[in-house]
């Protein structure tokens, strides 16, 4: 490719089109930048620029004591921050030692797998957006809205939620928030399946898709692909089911995968896992429920270090004054040593890698987001293919360029 | 059948001796170090053994730790074997002076740009990669910013003109 680019600008040898998908095209869903040569319509190869919006969050997290970098971690997937989040909770949990009670485990499922649906739920209704249908886009992005809205009675907050503390949440979640779940869980399934119906069997939506953007399972494990897109190629790796985290293994569901790993069976892996986080949402809104007493209102470990005191003892207790004070100032050492904890995103195995050597904040902390690493297989993806059929699988693989870039 | 961290650190001191080293256990993962001349051996040898199966990088990145004298920065891979669902960690040290390390690419090409992240933000040179340049980085940067002799901002300081920040 390079050397086609290097020959002199209205050069008669170069039989290729040079052209700049994006960094800000509507096609990319976000800043990124693909340099491709074109001959006629078909991709002869794509140089991908990368890193537009970095804003150096591994460095930021170096400053940081462990409570204020889940505002970090809300800006890498912002489709499903709150997955993020409570990966993030785990993590600390994990170095410091922390068990969480079984309410707020299932509470976590809850919020994690709603996250899940608003992340595929983009994804795939983009997609159709992308092969030219926008209804079924603006159609289900009011029960995306009505994701949020549980967002916000639970934490305040929409998009970069911030949601959770070490050790649980910050406060119980409210009737509101269960009668919104409620809502969610009557009437999306019957959304979903209207969406399903216009795109599953649409012939429109399968001649775009199908064999398009294909890759073997063993090239999208070497390529270090996870999530529904390794799913798609046929294998079977789900964080969720190989290190179950937040009491998974209490739940039953299945893993859907695909078998060509193309377009279409992402979107279709993406859709199955959309009702079977549903019905996890079911199970785990139903164990919420059965607890009963004092268990009931449990919402968080009791671990003092690290999890805010309530705001009435801060003023009138003096254990409450020094722990407000000392977690407010990052001023509360972390136990040194090194973690790796990975939950299942809302596009692949979300992993952190955290070292401490004992101070106020991480040495280092490494996050493994999975978008970036499979974005490099995209050339391999798309070479040879149409131009039209790069979009469609750029929109397929749910490349988030804040994840991306971190 | 099933793999065991001990069947693991048997398995790699079998094949290479004293060379490989530092075996600990944090938090449930097998962590453990070589030199640097033989990373790619010991990760060939993770992936093609038929008792270790390392099929998949999970991540690779690097640490600067300016105290240790040469061995100043790090570059740590996590591996994993999805059918026996067992991970592992291993390091490989580097002097800052020479910061040269075997490429993985050959290996796994998920190493590409993992690999060029390390060398943008740690200036880890991986010699062998294809395409080794900056990525998230501009291409004008000519430090590499994770490096711990940038350190961030200190919040307490006092230097600051209060009038700048509308404080005064």
């Amino acid at each position: 490719m390079s050397e086609h680019i290097k020959l002199p600008e209205g050069s008669i040898e170069k039989t290729t089109t040079t052209l700049n998908l994006g960094p800000t095209h509507p096609a990319t869903h976000g800043v990124m930048q693909n340099i491709l040569e074109l001959d006629g319509e078909r991709i002869v190869s794509a140089d991908q620029t990368i890193g537009y919006i970095h804003r150096a969050f591994e460095k930021l997290a170096e400053r940081r004591p462990l409570a204020q970098i889940t505002t970090l971690t809300d800006r890498l997937n912002y489709c499903s921050s709150p997955l993020n989040n409570m990966g993030w909770h785990m993590t600390c949990e994990k170095l410091l030692g922390i068990t969480t009670p079984k309410r707020v485990d299932y509470l976590r499922v809850i919020v994690m797998e709603l996250s899940r649906i608003a992340d595929h739920l983009i994804c795939n209704s983009i997609m159709g957006v992308d092969a030219g249908a926008y209804t079924g886009f603006l159609y289900v992005m009011q029960y995306r809205e009505l994701i949020y809205e549980i967002y916000e009675e639970i934490c305040g907050a929409r998009l970069t939620t911030n949601m959770g503390r070490i050790g649980g949440f910050e406060r119980n979640f409210n009737d509101i928030a269960f009668q919104k779940l409620e809502k969610f869980l009557e009437e999306y399934p019957k959304a979903l399946k209207e969406f399903e119906n216009m795109f599953q069997r649409n012939r429109i939506f399968m001649d775009r898709t199908i064999g398009v953007g294909g890759i073997s399972a063993e090239r999208a494990l070497n390529y270090g692909f996870t999530g529904p897109n390794l799913r798609a190629a046929g294998v079977d790796y789900d964080v969720r089911v190989h290190s179950p985290y937040s009491s998974y293994q209490d739940f039953e569901f299945t893993i859907p995968v695909g078998s060509t790993g193309d377009s279409y069976d992402r979107w279709l892996v993406r859709e199955q896992e959309m009702w079977q986080s549903l019905s996890i949402i079911r199970q785990a809104y139903q164990k919420v429920q059965s607890f009963t007493g004092a268990e009931a209102e449990v919402y968080h470990a009791d671990v003092p270090e690290y999890y805010l005191p309530a705001k009435q003892d801060v003023y009138t207790k003096m254990e409450a004054l020094i722990y407000h004070f000392k977690i407010i100032m990052g001023e509360t050492d972390i136990p040194s040593g090194e973690v790796y904890h990975s939950v299942e995103g809302g596009n692949g195995e979300l992993g952190f890698y955290l070292i401490s050597d004992g101070g106020r904040a991480p040495y280092r902390l490494h996050f493994r987001r999975p978008c970036f690493i499979y974005y490099q297989a995209f050339e391999e993806l798309i070479k040879g293919a149409m131009l039209s059929d790069a979009i469609i699988t750029m929109s397929s693989l749910n490349l988030i360029a804040g994840e991306m870039d971190a | 059948m099933s793999l065991t961290n001990e069947i693991i650190q048997q398995r790699l001191t079998e094949k290479f001796g004293d060379l490989v080293g530092g075996f600990t256990t944090s938090y449930g993962m097998l962590q453990f170090e070589a030199p640097k001349e033989i990373n790619l051996k010991v990760l060939n040898f993770c992936y093609d053994d038929p008792q270790l199966g390392f099929l998949f990088l999970t991540d690779l990145t690097g640490v600067h730790y300016p105290d240790q004298k040469g061995r100043e920065l790090a570059v740590v891979y996590h591996l994993h074997n999805l059918k026996e669902n067992i991970r592992l960690r291993f390091k490989v040290f580097t002097a800052i002076e020479q910061p040269d390390v075997y490429t993985a690419t050959g290996l796994f090409s998920s190493a590409n740009w993992m690999e060029r992240e390390t060398y943008d933000f740690f200036g880890i040179h991986f010699v062998g990669h294809p395409n080794l340049k900056r990525i998230l980085n501009v291409d004008e940067m000519d430090y590499f910013p994770m490096r711990k002799e940038f350190p961030l901002e200190d919040q307490t300081r006092i230097d600051k003109d209060d009038e700048m920040f509308g404080r005064g």
